[in-house]
């Protein structure tokens, strides 16, 4: 009958981080002075949900540590504390503490004691400060599943008076009043009177509801926490007081009548009831739709029902056009040609939306990494003595998982530098005639296939002197070199280039922005800087929507067919003899509106034998761009363009330069995609 | 060299017996463990794969999967023959740094699926010759012929099929 437990810990912990996650944005929503109860009462659920989670699944360290939170929460909620800076900062770092602890355990590595006894420490302080001792007895009492060392004292007694009135759906979530009272026998000596008061006549009963409440009378050395326990599974689905039994009136209690019993501690009972407020995990609308933004890829994903609604009418749809195209076919003459077509077309629209709901599925809104921002910002800003609004913008915008997965750490480090490097100290900014509060503004939108996320700062700006002079001491670049702005910007990204003038522990090691590059080009993305001295800085990503499918433009060298990202693709020119240069007798450029461009002839770098043309006029150059590098493809042909699936190349076989991977098309064979910066790496070589 | 005929040794020994599929290059033969083969299919044109050794043929589309293929002929330095319809693909897998990879061989002829006794495998000699021992497991006896057993997970190690994530090339 033992159930294994094992397989609902990963939902418990995604529920956790979740709640964690509300947690942290309530806590950082809450006005001093002004408080909104409303908004204390979404923390305190969260807290309470992580609470009878954790002791459920038997992470006793965590319930222990949610209930000192969860005690203080619920003095601010009843107004029996003030709402103070101080106060939330402590809840914020038991946050932080608790997604520690529970990180831990879901990675089975250790717990860090210290930190969390650190943290448990000052909530207790905080707790026992203002709070007269007795109060926070009542509440542990109270509380089914606590285990605080204030209320060591009652936790053995010589016995228990436990009042036990199930809700009438306790059946119907599946636990069984008569098995708990056979694992309470095993206690100790126990008395069950039932209370038949609630229940229907026979024409109203409804079997699958209960309608008993029972009196147990529980003899024994009995510690507290056993018997809770056992009323661990229920204790959201019932009304559940358990008294100590002093000794003197053992006897006598059990002598009495139990309906007498009954109407004596209802009111308690009741009163517990009306206290405490409890939450299914599930219906707490705030996380509903919240999924924990780990730096660890989970493997799962929770999709809104409506996006799974949508598909299977689709599939539905498809299904419907399937049977009419089936019985065209059964048959089949020339007259139903028309028929058949539409079919067919119906067939390709149906596709075609099938597979956009599918992606769809994948989509996320950025909200889950911007979310974790405020935070951030809370902190920093506090650290460094600056004042700092940060204004998110476009938290709705729909991304691919893995981006989303894979783009926070990235996003941490850029606005961390803005934070730190971007935005002066207030009094340098008044100085500078600016406001006192410097603003960083995370946007995310949509432009063509791209999601282009950006960083702004009001800050001070790059300075391309000192970028320049820094890259020449640390040896990045000769003194000689020239560079444009776009260059100089660039220097940021290199290995070891860091401008802070002194290192914090907020930024400033020189690491980062190179990998930070190295990130987001991994997603398919680029990054791209524009500043202005003392105006600010704007850090612009962008990044293909989707990782899965790619517009493509399909083009021919000789007998291969190559597949060239349509986002890359400028223009496509015939060259003319006077357009064509050659540099020192080999590299070979053409002139497109005052600007020459290195020409990239696939043939030769592809070493495709089977080449149409050899002569650049014959052929066509089409114009690529990646990563601010433009060239020109010598191509043979252009065959169409058309939505590939990607497929990985190194999934079986390995990375090759200048293919970033490989579709299959139309026909089942295998094409490649090329890899644009790639491309022009090897021709360079 | 071996006395016990090989077919007294698959009734006797079943379980010690391996099972390998034997297929020809040119005059050799050669044999890879049969739970490593996933199917066998004809020769069909490949997607080349720029800048790579010759023997790496290229890459088809297996139900969706893009997979290599390798003309064992040219891997093992031997003499290229044409490729006809009796061309024949192994498809093997083998599990490497907890990945499972496929790839195609391109061989002769498929020609049986035999019983090897265990105890009948000889370690491969060193042949101080071009062809690379470094993929042959052993050698084993059948029917009089000798037959040269290849470990499927260094030939598809020795693809340089591991750098994916790192760019430390083990280039063989």
């Amino acid at each position: 009958m033992s159930i294994d437990m094992a397989q609902f810990h990963q939902v418990f912990f995604e529920e956790s981080f979740e709640g964690l996650a509300v947690m942290e944005t309530g806590l950082l929503n809450l006005n001093m002075g002004d408080v909104d109860s409303e908004e204390i009462n979404t923390i305190f659920r969260a807290a309470h949900s992580i609470k009878g989670g954790s002791g459920t699944f038997g992470f006793n360290s965590v319930a222990d540590f949610t209930h000192v939170m969860e005690t203080l929460l619920d003095e601010m909620r009843d107004g029996r504390r003030q709402v103070t800076q101080v106060v939330v900062d402590i809840l914020l770092g038991s946050v932080d503490c608790l997604t520690e602890m529970l990180t831990a355990i879901q990675n089975k590595s250790e717990v860090d004691e210290e930190s969390v006894k650190e943290h448990q420490k000052s909530l207790e302080d905080e707790l026992n400060g203002t709070t007269p001792s007795e109060e926070i007895k009542v509440e542990s009492n109270n509380d089914s599943s606590s285990q605080d060392d204030d209320i060591n004292e009652v936790t053995v007694a010589q016995g228990w008076k436990i009042s036990f009135c199930p809700h009438e759906n306790l059946l119907q979530t599946g636990n069984d009043p008569v098995r708990m009272f056979k694992e309470l026998e095993e206690l100790g000596e126990l008395e069950v009177f039932v209370d038949l008061h609630g229940s229907p006549s026979l024409s109203e009963l409804n079997p699958e509801n209960c309608y008993l409440s029972w009196t147990l009378i529980l003899k024994g050395e009995i510690n507290l926490n056993d018997i809770n326990d056992i009323f661990d599974w229920v204790e959201d689905d019932c009304d559940l007081s358990i008294q100590a039994l002093v000794h003197e009136n053992l006897e006598e209690l059990s002598l009495d009548d139990p309906l007498e019993i009954k109407a004596e501690i209802a009111p308690p009972a009741n009163k517990k009831n009306a206290d405490v407020v409890k939450t299914p995990p599930n219906a707490n609308k705030a996380t509903a739709t919240k999924e924990t933004k780990k730096s660890t890829a989970s493997s799962s994903i929770r999709v809104d029902t409506g996006k799974i609604d949508t598909l299977i009418n689709m599939v539905g749809e498809l299904v419907i056009t399937q049977s009419m195209l089936s019985l065209v076919g059964e048959h089949f003459s020339i007259d139903n040609l028309d028929q058949l077509k539409t079919g067919l077309i119906q067939l390709e629209r149906h596709t075609r939306e099938l597979q956009e709901s599918v992606m769809n599925i994948r989509m996320m809104p950025i909200s889950f990494v911007f979310s974790r921002f405020p935070r951030l910002a809370h902190d920093l800003s506090s650290k460094l003595d600056k004042k700092i609004d940060l204004i998110l913008i476009g938290e709705h915008t729909e991304v691919d998982k893995t981006v989303v997965e894979l783009i926070s750490d990235p996003l941490v480090h850029l606005v961390r530098n803005s934070l730190d490097h971007g935005i002066e100290m207030p009094a340098d900014r008044i100085a500078a005639g600016k406001p006192e509060t410097g603003t960083v503004t995370l946007e995310a939108y949509h432009r063509g296939g791209n999601i282009v996320i950006e960083v702004k700062d009001d800050g001070k700006g790059l300075n391309k002197n000192t970028l320049r002079e820094k890259a020449i001491e640390k040896g990045l670049i000769e003194e000689s070199t020239i560079l444009t702005d776009k260059q100089t910007y660039e220097l940021i990204f290199m290995a070891g280039f860091s401008t802070a003038a002194e290192v914090t522990d907020v930024s400033g090691r020189g690491v980062g922005m190179d990998v930070v590059r190295r990130n987001i080009q991994s997603l398919g993305g680029t990054i791209e800087i524009t500043s202005a001295l003392g105006v600010g800085s704007t850090m612009a990503i962008h990044l293909p929507l989707t990782l899965a499918i790619l517009d493509g433009q399909s083009i021919a060298v000789g007998d291969s067919t190559f597949i060239v990202p349509l986002g890359s693709i400028i223009e496509s020119v015939k060259v003319t003899e006077d357009m064509v240069n050659r540099v020192a007798g080999k590299g070979e450029t053409f002139r497109l509106r005052d600007e020459y461009l290195p020409i990239v002839r696939m043939n030769e770098i592809f070493h495709v034998e089977s080449a149409k043309y050899v002569n650049l006029m014959d052929g066509l150059l089409v114009v690529v761009e990646g990563q601010g590098v433009r060239c020109g493809l010598f191509v043979d042909d252009l065959l169409g363009q058309q939505q590939v699936v990607i497929k990985s190349l190194e999934a079986n076989y390995r990375r090759v330069e200048g293919v970033s991977s490989a579709t299959i098309l139309g026909d089942g064979s295998v094409a490649l995609i090329l890899d644009i910066p790639g491309l022009v790496r090897l021709s360079n070589q | 060299m071996e006395q016990e005929s090989p077919i007294d040794t698959e009734e006797e020994n079943l379980e010690n017996s391996i099972q390998f599929l034997s297929f020809t290059l040119g005059s050799e033969e050669y044999g890879v463990a049969i739970l490593s083969v996933q199917e066998i299919r004809s020769w069909e044109p490949v997607s080349k794969i720029p800048n790579v050794p010759s023997y790496e043929k290229g890459v088809v589309n297996l139900r969706g999967a893009i997979v290599p293929i390798i003309d064992l002929r040219e891997r093992f330095n031997l003499e290229h023959s044409k490729y006809t319809n009796l061309t024949v693909v192994v498809v093997l897998q083998a599990e490497l740094r907890g990945k499972n990879r496929t790839m195609g061989v391109v061989v002769d002829s498929v020609s049986d699926v035999m019983h090897v006794d265990k105890n009948n495998i000889q370690s491969a000699p060193d042949f101080g010759t071009k062809v690379s021992t470094d993929f042959i497991n052993g050698l084993a006896s059948v029917n009089d012929r000798m037959v040269m057993l290849l470990d499927v997970s260094k030939l598809l190690e020795l693809e340089g099929l591991n750098d994916t994530d790192s760019n430390d090339e083990s280039n063989d």
